[in-house]
């Protein structure tokens, strides 16, 4: 296969210009066509195979094979299958060995996990080397460490695993979102049906591969690949126990419907519109680091995402040159080169609903402003971009657009600024930026959101629960509270 | 107090004191004002700006970017000796360095300065004469700057006298502690004055000032009271240069810019010892301040060792292998 790396982005006329440091995608091997993974064997799927391309060169990276209905039957029996014969019995001890070694693999195979991460995503390879991939090694080691020592989390004297875990999971962080959802799951003795999102399956497919490299036993995991068919099939089948998702609000709610009246536990993480609060006392230079971390972290493919900013109104023109200066610094391009700061949109399709919600603000009044950035010619992408004069009736203020694209709004005092912050359907994440204690944990302490940031932005530990209020989802994921999802402590019956 | 060195100091008038350009020309009305004023800079989150610089600790400059990384670092480098054991004879093989960093690459830049204790500047102007490189003198009682005003002007003229072009003083780190922060200004602009020509750098000594706020706060007493360069360090002091400070300072001369219109250079000195912590700190200058930044006049690196190992790098980038520490010249 020939490869046409996608051209650079920035203007040459820099001093100091960075040479390309693209990172050597040798180090991936990806094949030209891939089954499901199903009872510990790579299978073909019944449905027409569907292709996965690079989104920062619109390449097709492979082929990969769609399961049906039939496939997500198979899939669970061979779940349901592991889960009474081997994993539920086997000794916590050993579960959470086999969670180790996953994790230690993870950290082994990072480079090759991060670079494919990076093509089939579109993310930079500084991120995914940097964040996606330790972050999701460091979700097994943590859970692994739990396996032995649930009668300890505070969720009844003998926790008992649910079962079959039927698990669909976005584009936005493949591996970490699998880490998030395979690691508990596995760590609390249940065997899981994971769907990843039809643009990003492959390093999915390679964790299979490291499932079979640490001896899994085969049906602990299984992945089937496919759209929202292969999904729905996965939350609706009758064996599953429990049903975890993140996605979109609206996928979210038709989940919510098909579980409603089955015995089936359901967590959901879904979308958010954040708001970044900046006080006139807030450390300036590093709150503008800050909502630059908060809205271009992952192209703002974020669903905790700082996507609305409120800026009190005495310090506002100093911070928006501000960020408007250090924007203009931002190196958008080759997902590969490690230099680059934002990479590609996912997919042609969120590259219409960026441009589209884009355009709507600025019919609606709002004043765009991007830097002088120059795009490559071929692949999906979308100049860093802020909407100043937004009000909050505006559509960017109040829909996620999950793309580069931040909405500033202003408020003068602190109760007006509690007052917009909670004025959205979501409540996933809040950040607040101030040099005073008092202030930041007062404000914290109204915000409804499930995770509130202070002078900082997108920070994740898996020791810290995570997820929503309102719409943004219920149920939490991470920390002592994420097993509480994967768990039944006999208050269910 | 000893003014036997300045006979007038008993009768002569205090001068106005001179203003800070606009638009803070009356930061300095009083002692309560400029201490507002200073206090009223934003502050610095010492976690977020620890992480900022991780950040562009990432950045990979590779092939073409860092050959230019590296002459770019050689020609900005301030050449420094500053020991007690100092004599003509090394000053004079330290110029020769400094004019020709490399005997075996007539390409190779010189450094932008040499760097010496007041005395010596007489010998290090004669052995750099014709070679536009400059002599930089520390002064002020260098390093701790415990002497009073007369005595640090005294030695301020007395280096440039001797042909410094170039002034590092240290500010009173005392007085800056203890909230004397006019006592401060008026020493840098006492000591401007008596610099007269040559071009004034003032030590902050970052490694005692410990907090971000304060460097941000000293800085932007330095350049209000006329500092042509903030620099971090003595280099008796640990720690001298890290990169967290460097992005305060740099972060100050360019706000500083953007509110008066006056440039000011940045100079990190002391513990900067290999090729990569050099292209780290041009990476901070690139993407804090601007290209504005990317030349001698505005950006310096005090050191001694760090041009060694810039030579091999650019040795290996030239020949494709490793020499080794024989292939430099010891200093």
């Amino acid at each position: 296969m020939t490869i046409t790396p996608p051209s650079p982005a920035q203007p040459s006329s820099q001093v100091f210009e960075y040479a390309p440091a693209p990172e050597s995608r040798s180090i991936v091997d990806i094949a030209p066509s891939y089954g499901l993974f199903v009872d510990g064997e790579f299978v073909d799927g019944s449905g027409e195979a569907m292709k996965t391309v690079n989104p920062a060169t619109e390449e097709v990276l492979s082929e990969v094979a769609v399961g049906t209905e039939a496939d997500v039957d198979r899939a669970v029996r061979a779940a349901r299958r592991a889960f009474t014969r081997v994993w539920g019995p086997m000794r916590p001890a050993d579960r959470g060995k086999y969670l180790f070694r996953i994790a230690r693999l993870l950290q082994e195979r990072a480079r090759e996990f991060a670079v494919l991460e990076s093509l089939d995503n579109g993310k930079p390879i500084r991120e995914s080397r940097d964040v996606d991939v330790p972050l999701a090694a460091a979700h097994f080691f943590y859970h692994a460490g739990w396996a032995d020592k649930l009668e300890h989390a505070g969720l009844g004297p003998a926790p008992r695993p649910l079962g079959v875990a039927g698990q669909v999971i976005p584009w936005n962080f493949p591996l970490l979102m699998l880490a998030w959802k395979v690691a508990p799951a596995l760590a609390t003795g249940n065997t899981v049906v994971l769907k990843p999102a039809e643009t990003t399956p492959l390093t999915a497919l390679l964790f299979a591969e490291v499932c079979r490299q640490a001896d899994l036993p085969p049906g602990v995991v299984n992945i089937v690949t496919g759209a929202g068919d292969t999904g729905r099939a996965v939350v609706e089948h009758d064996d599953v126990d429990k049903v975890a998702f993140t996605g979109s609000t609206e996928v979210g709610r038709s989940i919510a419907r098909a579980v409603a009246g089955t015995r089936k536990k359901l967590t959901l993480e879904l979308g958010g519109k954040a708001a970044n609060i900046v006080f006139d006392d807030a450390p300036i230079d590093q709150a503008v680091e800050g909502i630059v971390q908060g809205i271009f972290f992952n192209q703002g493919h974020v669903c905790c995402a700082g996507s609305r900013l409120l800026v009190q109104e005495n310090v506002h023109d100093e911070v928006i040159a501000s960020l408007q200066r250090r924007i203009g610094t931002l190196r958008v391009g080759d997902p590969l080169d490690k230099n680059t700061d934002l990479g590609a949109i996912n997919s042609a399709e969120q590259l219409a609903r960026v441009r589209e919600l884009s355009d709507i603000g600025e019919a609606e009044g709002a004043t765009r402003w991007q830097p002088d950035c120059q795009l490559p010619d071929r692949g999906f992408w979308f100049p860093p971009t802020v909407f100043t004069g937004v009000s909050p009736a505006h559509r960017i203020a109040r829909d996620e657009v999950f793309g580069p694209v931040l909405s500033v709004l202003t408020f003068r005092t602190p109760d007006e600024a509690v007052a917009k912050a909670n004025n959205s359907t979501y409540g996933l994440s809040a950040g607040i930026w101030s040099e005073k204690g008092s202030r930041i944990l007062a404000i914290a302490d109204r915000l409804r959101a499930g995770v509130v940031w202070a002078n900082t932005f997108n920070q994740f530990d898996p020791t810290s629960p995570f997820g929503g209020y309102k719409q943004s989802g219920y149920g939490r994921e991470g920390g002592r509270h994420g097993l509480a999802a994967y768990l039944s402590t006999g208050d269910e019956q | 107090m000893t003014h036997v060195l300045d006979p007038h100091a008993l009768t002569a008038e205090t001068p106005p004191r001179r203003e800070p350009p606009t638009p803070f020309a009356d930061v300095t009305r009083s002692e309560s004002a400029f201490r507002a004023f200073l206090h009223g800079l934003p502050g610095v989150d010492q976690v977020g700006a620890q992480s900022r610089v991780a950040v562009l600790g990432t950045r990979s400059i590779k092939t073409t970017s860092k050959a230019w990384a590296i002459d770019t670092a050689i020609s900005m480098v301030d050449l420094t000796t500053l020991e007690g054991a100092d004599t003509p004879g090394k000053v004079r093989s330290l110029a020769a360095k400094a004019r020709r960093p490399d005997p075996t690459d007539p390409g190779c830049p010189p450094v932008a300065a040499v760097c010496v204790y007041g005395d010596l500047a007489g010998i290090a102007k004669e052995a750099l004469a014709g070679t536009g490189i400059n002599v930089a003198a520390v002064a002020t009682a260098f390093p701790s700057g415990r002497a009073s005003r007369a005595v640090k002007l005294a030695d301020v003229r007395d280096a440039v006298a001797n042909g410094a072009d170039e002034i590092d003083m240290v500010i009173d780190r005392g007085a800056f502690l203890s909230g004397r922060y006019l006592d401060v200004f008026d020493e840098i602009v006492a000591v401007k004055e008596a610099c007269g020509e040559a071009h004034l750098k003032v030590i902050l000594e970052t490694g005692e000032l410990v907090t971000l706020d304060a460097v941000r706060r000293a800085s932007w007493l330095a350049m209000l009271a006329g500092g042509d360069f903030i620099k971090t360090s003595t280099g008796k002091i640990s720690p001298a240069a890290t990169l967290p400070v460097c992005l305060v300072m740099m972060e100050a001369v360019r706000d500083f810019r953007a509110a008066t219109g006056r440039q000011v250079g940045v100079k990190p000195a002391g513990g900067i010892r290999t090729t990569k912590d050099a292209v780290k700190h041009l990476v901070l200058v690139n993407e804090t301040a601007g290209p504005d930044w990317l030349t001698p006049d505005w950006f310096r690196i005090g050191a001694s060792s760090l041009l060694n190992d810039l030579l091999l790098q650019r040795q290996k980038l030239r020949t494709g292998h490793y020499s080794g520490p024989d292939h430099v010249s010891v200093d």
